[in-house]
């Protein structure tokens, strides 16, 4: 069993098997992945995430694969993390991504891990965001972040992602979808993949149509390209336009501003997490705990003043 | 065993054999007894199978072949395993290998071989209380 100054040593001169090591730690929540997370934090925040979206079967892995081969003729390093559904009956999954990506497989400087969503709603895993930092730290120039096959409101991917890339294909249903809320909202590139198939410029006169009618006064507009993952057609422009998107955040202060709200909120969410750890575990097994929950039922309290009470007995008398 | 921690596996089809029929019904089956199951797809070789099985963090390999090459190529990413330091990670096999080749595969450090006829709850049942988690 290694040590988290091993892992941490590791993970940041290079080992692999430390990072897949780290990550797995990760996943099962195991108390040795905050200590190595504490230890790595000031080693992230270099990597251009991007995030890649759309429903399934839209082309997420080939795009990624063939956007990886890209950015290495580019002398860019790449870690990709797919998250693909577990089974909300048995917890199993198949993560059948990285079939299309096995062509960077021996490249050493292309880092593929996959994750089941473990129960874990919004097109993400729990791990994930910890799992990306992982590999930020790792020194992976750019890191793809495949979501889920998402349907409308899978939208968590903006948490993570500095550029987000959504996917559509042509034929996939008509203007109507494209007007609607959710995913639609949240691209800074639409992607039209598959564009062989007929309909396909109908596809980005649709998105362009529906990006016209955004309130939204924004100056970066996102562009709609058209890809073919089969051929590469379109790959090297998408390839420019996320760099050019990165450049954007930056200059504009963007790319800090956004910095800050995801600190905050990670902040605000690790708090409340631990707050909720701490209480329930005063109250377990407590009986007043108990006996409040019997008069709530019975009707002779109510649910909101006994969570004050109790809170203000078991939480705050405490800290004060 | 915390309810967190969770059996993943790895099913790769090594070797030039475009069968994967066997290979996708045991990654189902595995998926369906809770495991999490990356596949590789079809033609890998073995530096790949390994490469993909530490990336993946996986506690089982389950190698799937029909070509008759399992005598070159099992104990080849055994040996690739071993160099990595990563042979504690379970490897079984399954597919078309005849029986007088066995003794020799698990001389070479593959833990079991599933022929034809095996039920898909003997691997389940195999791999859970042989992984090492």
């Amino acid at each position: 069993m290694l040590s988290v100054t091993e892992l941490v040593k590791g993970v940041l001169s290079g080992n692999r098997r430390h990072l897949a090591r780290l990550i797995s730690l990760i996943e099962n929540e195991d108390s040795q992945a905050q200590e190595a997370l504490v230890k790595l934090y000031k080693h992230t925040g270099k990597a251009h995430v991007i995030g890649v979206t759309g429903p399934p079967g839209s082309g997420k892995s080939s795009l990624v694969t063939k956007l990886t081969a890209e950015f290495r003729k580019r002398s860019k390093t790449i870690g990709v993390l797919c998250v693909d559904p577990s089974s909300p009956f048995t917890g199993g999954a198949l993560l059948g991504d990285r079939i299309r990506m096995q062509e960077h497989s021996l490249d050493d400087n292309v880092y593929v891990r996959s994750m089941g969503t473990r129960g874990h709603l919004g097109g993400l895993s729990r791990a994930a965001s910890d799992a990306i930092r992982v590999i930020d730290a790792f020194g992976k120039d750019i890191i793809f972040v495949e979501t889920v096959g998402t349907g409308q409101s899978e939208v968590e991917i903006i948490e993570v992602a500095h550029t987000v890339i959504v996917t559509d294909v042509p034929g996939s249903g008509d203007d109507i979808q494209a007007i609607k809320a959710g995913i639609m909202e949240i691209a800074d590139i639409f992607v039209v993949n598959k564009s062989d198939y007929p309909g396909a410029d109908k596809k980005v006169t649709e998105i362009n149509t529906m990006l016209d009618l955004d309130p939204r006064e924004r100056v970066w507009r996102p562009p709609v390209l058209l890809t073919n993952s089969r051929t590469g057609e379109g790959i090297a422009e998408l390839a420019d336009k996320l760099m050019e998107h990165f450049n954007y955040l930056k200059e504009s202060g963007l790319l800090e501003q956004k910095g800050l709200q995801r600190s905050r909120e990670e902040l605000q969410s690790i708090m409340k997490y631990k707050l909720t750890q701490e209480l329930s575990h005063k109250l377990q097994g407590k009986p007043e705990y108990e006996k409040a929950i019997r008069m709530i039922a019975e009707r002779k309290k109510d649910p909101y003043t006994v969570a004050e009470q109790l809170i203000a007995e078991f939480l705050l008398s405490e800290i004060r | 065993m915390s309810s967190s921690k969770k059996i993943r596996v790895l099913v790769a089809k090594p070797g030039l054999d475009g069968h994967d029929r066997g290979a996708k019904i045991v990654a189902r089956a595995l998926r369906d007894a809770g495991m999490e199951v990356i596949y590789t797809g079809l033609r890998q070789t073995p530096e790949m199978v390994v490469r993909a099985a530490l990336d993946e963090g996986v506690h089982c390999i389950g190698l799937s072949i029909l070509s008759g090459a399992h005598n070159a190529l099992f104990p080849r990413i055994m040996e690739l395993l071993k160099a990595e330091g990563a042979d504690d990670i379970l490897v079984v096999g399954g597919g078309i290998i005849p029986e007088d080749d066995i003794p020799d595969l698990k001389e070479a450090g593959i833990s079991e071989i599933f022929g034809p006829g095996t039920t898909l709850q003997e691997i389940i049942e195999y791999i859970r209380s042989n992984v090492k988690l």
